[in-house]
């Protein structure tokens, strides 16, 4: 009855919060994805703490009441794999999660979940990367990733290689999906940023690395729930040595932050800070090849904000 | 009656250990301080006694407080202390509410020659270097396998099931946990012992703190010499026999007032019901009373009840050798090949803190609490990693987990020393074993595609991922700063060997620290790349 439910409710979120999603397919075809009633299809914040970046960036996009409604349930999917203090930046910064969070509340949420299917010892990842406090004091609620129970199956129609998947409930039964990821190097995938944050909603990834990796990520940024708001954290930024990092000496201290509805132009910006070429991190361009978003930057509408 | 107190006293107490002792067992969601676990274990015998020879130090020594406690007291460890004999009570206490006719305990001879035998078996194989028998007999072990290996799944169990429930409606206050399937050939004996002490104690008291622990057998050739003893007031004694009936050591002999204090464990049951004052608790000697006990022959039980055991426990693992864990196959497509090179580890991998293979085998008596309080599910028991001898004493199996790096949970919690304490900044460095990569296997190479979920896991990045052929990268490893942890060898997806896995050291080693560069910044601080 529970699955049944569920299955109900993801197909539902497809048109209740998949305005942006539709236009987003739709404008797919002239190779552009604009915010609803926003100039701007991507904000990059720069010079500020975590909180104050997202407060100018979520401002250009017209707020958070863009995108959460009153009484929905939000859930954000930070990136919460390892088992490392926030000044490694191996997770994703807790003040932004704070200030996400307490967003959403301000707008009216029901609930703001918060969930990592975390690689290292769930409990410890979650209180050591400073989340679990960070989350709880803004008023969210940590939610926990670890048994397969909480994962439900669904098919992956445009998939290449991952025709279908086990999903966390909460991405399936949440009104709003808001995906937190933060830059990082990474020894497997090259860069790990929002379409790499995803890995963290299914449960088997092994699978994944087993049948080609990039073509998985790609193959799962095709699935219709995707997120409505991406985050990327770079406040701190490792360098080297991700996705899990030695020491802080890996770190940079970057202070930016890139706001977009379109998960691929998100990872393009963000690959620049390395100085990259997005079409280079395989992922990234098969993902734009299945018409998931845009990789061309010269073609999106970008917003620069100092601070 | 005025016993009544000194029973009620060694019934609470009694329970206080049981208590804390499952507790401390039961804790898997590692809530309970390292503080208060070794307190609550300070005083098992067996544990401490081994850590004390391990260590020479005098923070351990609750073993010779035990002796003390024995030669003033009498046996009061085997009644209150030691949480099997306390689990006894409590089945003997149900078997006497069960029975429509209550149980009545009568005066036994002693089974001498079983008893002291199975203890010189078990000082003779330790003073020899093996552990063996202690692990087999020692009843604080016996009573953690009991915990760990049935009653830890139920609550699980009922953790889940609960956690399920509260789920569905959004809360997660409880979450979940993992149960990990120990192999059931590891079953056999833990439960062979439970039935065994569970039908002694159902029908006899304490039967098998008589004829089979080594320490109630040990503890008993002391107490003969305690100062405070229970003794017949000749002149008040009726023989009655109201206090033979309740004695659960079958120790005691009304008719010619004989208390045998090798076996009596100070349960004080006989005082409060003696209607005529004529026994008590008392320091000085009211009379002479030997202990005497005459030779007697031991047909009654066959001494070589345990032998008889071991043989049908190895002829069930001969059975049942074979039978592997099948593996399970998600239902999506796959279009992996199964890797072809099997994995030769020469050693198996000890916890960080056991220091040498020989060190861990030597100390442990498989008491499983490291494997409650592991919480990455890594420590499992072994099987046949160390040996028949060694089957249950815990390994690194880096199939259901890997070694948290900074985790050091199963250091402070082991009780005999197997594990010794280190400090979190050590444990970081301490070299378990290294790395072995298997090309033929990996994904990288048989596939053509990324993969890196090994370098990914690796905390101290030993194993680094290095250009291939074409973009690819693959991985290879540094051996001196790879610690064995095995989170590489647990995320490698290969099936069914995989690509890289960490065969143990005989003896730890201090792996080298990682080295620090400095970074390039790539970005000007005041412009964006785009």
């Amino acid at each position: 009855m529970k699955r049944r439910e569920f299955v109900k409710k993801s197909v539902g979120a497809g048109f209740v919060t998949g305005t942006a999603l539709a236009f987003g397919s739709i404008n797919n075809l002239f190779g552009k994805v604009p915010l609803p009633d926003s100039p701007a299809d991507l904000v990059a914040v720069k010079g500020g703490n975590p909180g104050q970046m997202f407060d100018r960036g979520i401002e250009v996009l017209g707020g958070i009441e863009k995108f959460v409604k009153p009484n929905q349930t939000v859930v954000i999917k930070p990136n919460i794999g390892w088992d490392r203090g926030p000044a490694q930046a191996a997770n994703t910064n807790p003040q932004l999660l704070t200030r996400i969070i307490e967003h959403c509340l301000k707008a009216g949420a029901k609930e703001v979940r918060v969930f990592d299917h975390t690689c290292d010892v769930w409990t410890k990842t979650y209180k050591n990367s400073g989340i679990e406090k960070a989350v709880k004091d803004a008023g969210g609620k940590i939610v926990p990733g670890n048994t397969e129970g909480y994962y439900q199956k669904v098919d992956i129609p445009k998939g290449v290689k991952l025709t279908s998947a086990k999903v966390h409930e909460l991405i399936l039964e949440s009104d709003v999906f808001i995906n937190v990821p933060v830059l990082k190097h990474h020894s497997s995938s090259r860069l790990t940023i929002s379409m790499k944050n995803l890995m963290g909603v299914v449960w088997d990834r092994r699978f994944w690395h087993r049948n080609d990796l990039h073509q998985c990520i790609a193959d799962y940024a095709t699935y219709e729930r995707k997120p409505d708001l991406n985050i990327v954290d770079a406040y701190n930024v490792m360098m080297r040595n991700g996705p899990q990092g030695v020491s802080v000496s890996d770190v940079v201290n970057m202070k930016t932050q890139i706001l977009t509805t379109d998960m691929v132009a998100a990872d393009a910006a963000a690959t620049k800070f390395f100085g990259s070429n997005p079409a280079d991190v395989l992922y990234i361009r098969k993902a734009n090849e299945m018409g998931v978003g845009e990789i061309d930057l010269e073609k999106l509408t970008i917003e620069r904000i100092m601070i | 009656m005025q016993y009544t107190s000194l029973k009620k006293l060694r019934v609470i107490i009694s329970m206080v250990f049981f208590v804390l002792i499952t507790l401390v067992f039961i804790d898997y969601r590692n809530i309970i301080p390292e503080e208060f676990t070794r307190g609550a274990l300070y005083l098992q015998f067996i544990p401490s006694l081994l850590k004390f020879i391990n260590l020479l130090s005098v923070s351990v020594v609750g073993f010779i407080v035990v002796l003390v406690l024995t030669f003033v007291f009498g046996r009061v460890y085997c009644s209150s202390i030691c949480p099997l004999g306390v689990f006894m009570d409590v089945v003997s206490f149900f078997s006497r509410k069960l029975k429509k006719k209550k149980k009545r305990f009568r005066y036994k001879k002693p089974h001498n020659i079983l008893r002291y035998s199975l203890l010189a078996i078990t000082v003779i194989f330790f003073a020899a270097g093996s552990i063996y028998f202690i692990l087999l007999l020692d009843p604080y072990s016996n009573f953690g396998r009991i915990i760990t290996y049935f009653v830890n799944p139920v609550i699980i169990l009922v953790n889940n099931g609960v956690a399920s429930i509260l789920g569905s409606f959004n809360v997660y206050a409880i979450f979940p946990v993992e149960i990990q399937s120990v192999r059931f050939e590891l079953w056999i004996y833990p439960l062979l012992f439970l039935i065994l002490v569970t039908w002694m104690s159902f029908t006899d008291g304490r039967l098998f703190c008589n004829i089979i622990c080594p320490v109630g057998t040990l503890l008993g050739l002391l107490s003969r010499f305690s100062l405070f003893k229970i003794r017949f007031d000749e002149e008040n004694c009726t023989s009655c026999g109201l206090c033979a009936r309740v004695c659960k050591s079958d120790c005691l002999d009304f008719k010619e007032q004989i208390i045998d204090y090798s076996r009596c464990v100070e349960c004080f049951n006989c005082l409060p019901v003696c209607p005529s004052d004529a026994i008590k608790y008392t320091y000085k000697k009211t009379g002479y009373h030997n202990s005497g006990i005459k030779k007697i022959k031991t047909d009654s039980l066959p001494d070589d009840h345990d032998k008889k055991k071991r043989k049908f426990l190895t002829l069930l693992l001969s059975v049942f050798t074979g039978s592997a864990i099948g593996s399970i196959k998600l239902d999506t497509q796959e279009e992996y090949k199964d890797s072809t090179v099997p994995e030769e580890k020469e050693f198996p991998v000890t916890p960080p803190g056991s220091l040498s293979i020989r060190n861990f085998t030597h100390n442990c008596t498989a008491c499983g609490l490291c494997v409650s309080a592991c919480p990455s599910d890594v420590l499992q028991p072994s099987f046949k990693e160390y040996g028949l001898t060694g089957m249950m004493q815990p390994h690194m199996d880096y199939h259901t987990g890997y070694c948290n790096f900074e985790c050091t949970r199963c250091s402070e919690v082991c009780p005999t020393g197997a594990i010794l304490s280190v400090p979190e900044d050590e444990k970081t460095r301490i070299q378990m074993g290294i790395a072995k990569f298997v090309k033929e296997n990996c994904i990288v190479h048989t596939e053509k595609t990324d993969c890196g979920a090994c370098s990914e896991h690796c905390p101290t990045k030993a194993v680094k991922m290095i250009p291939y052929e074409g973009d690819l990268l693959i991985p290879e490893v540094t051996d001196d700063i790879c610690i064995g942890c095995g989170a590489c060898e647990f995320a490698c997806p290969t099936t069914p060997f995989k690509a890289i896995y960490v065969d143990g050291h005989s003896i730890h080693e201090i792996a080298k620290e990682p080295e620090e560069e400095k970074l390039e910044k790539l970005v000007e601080e005041d412009e964006f790349p785009f």
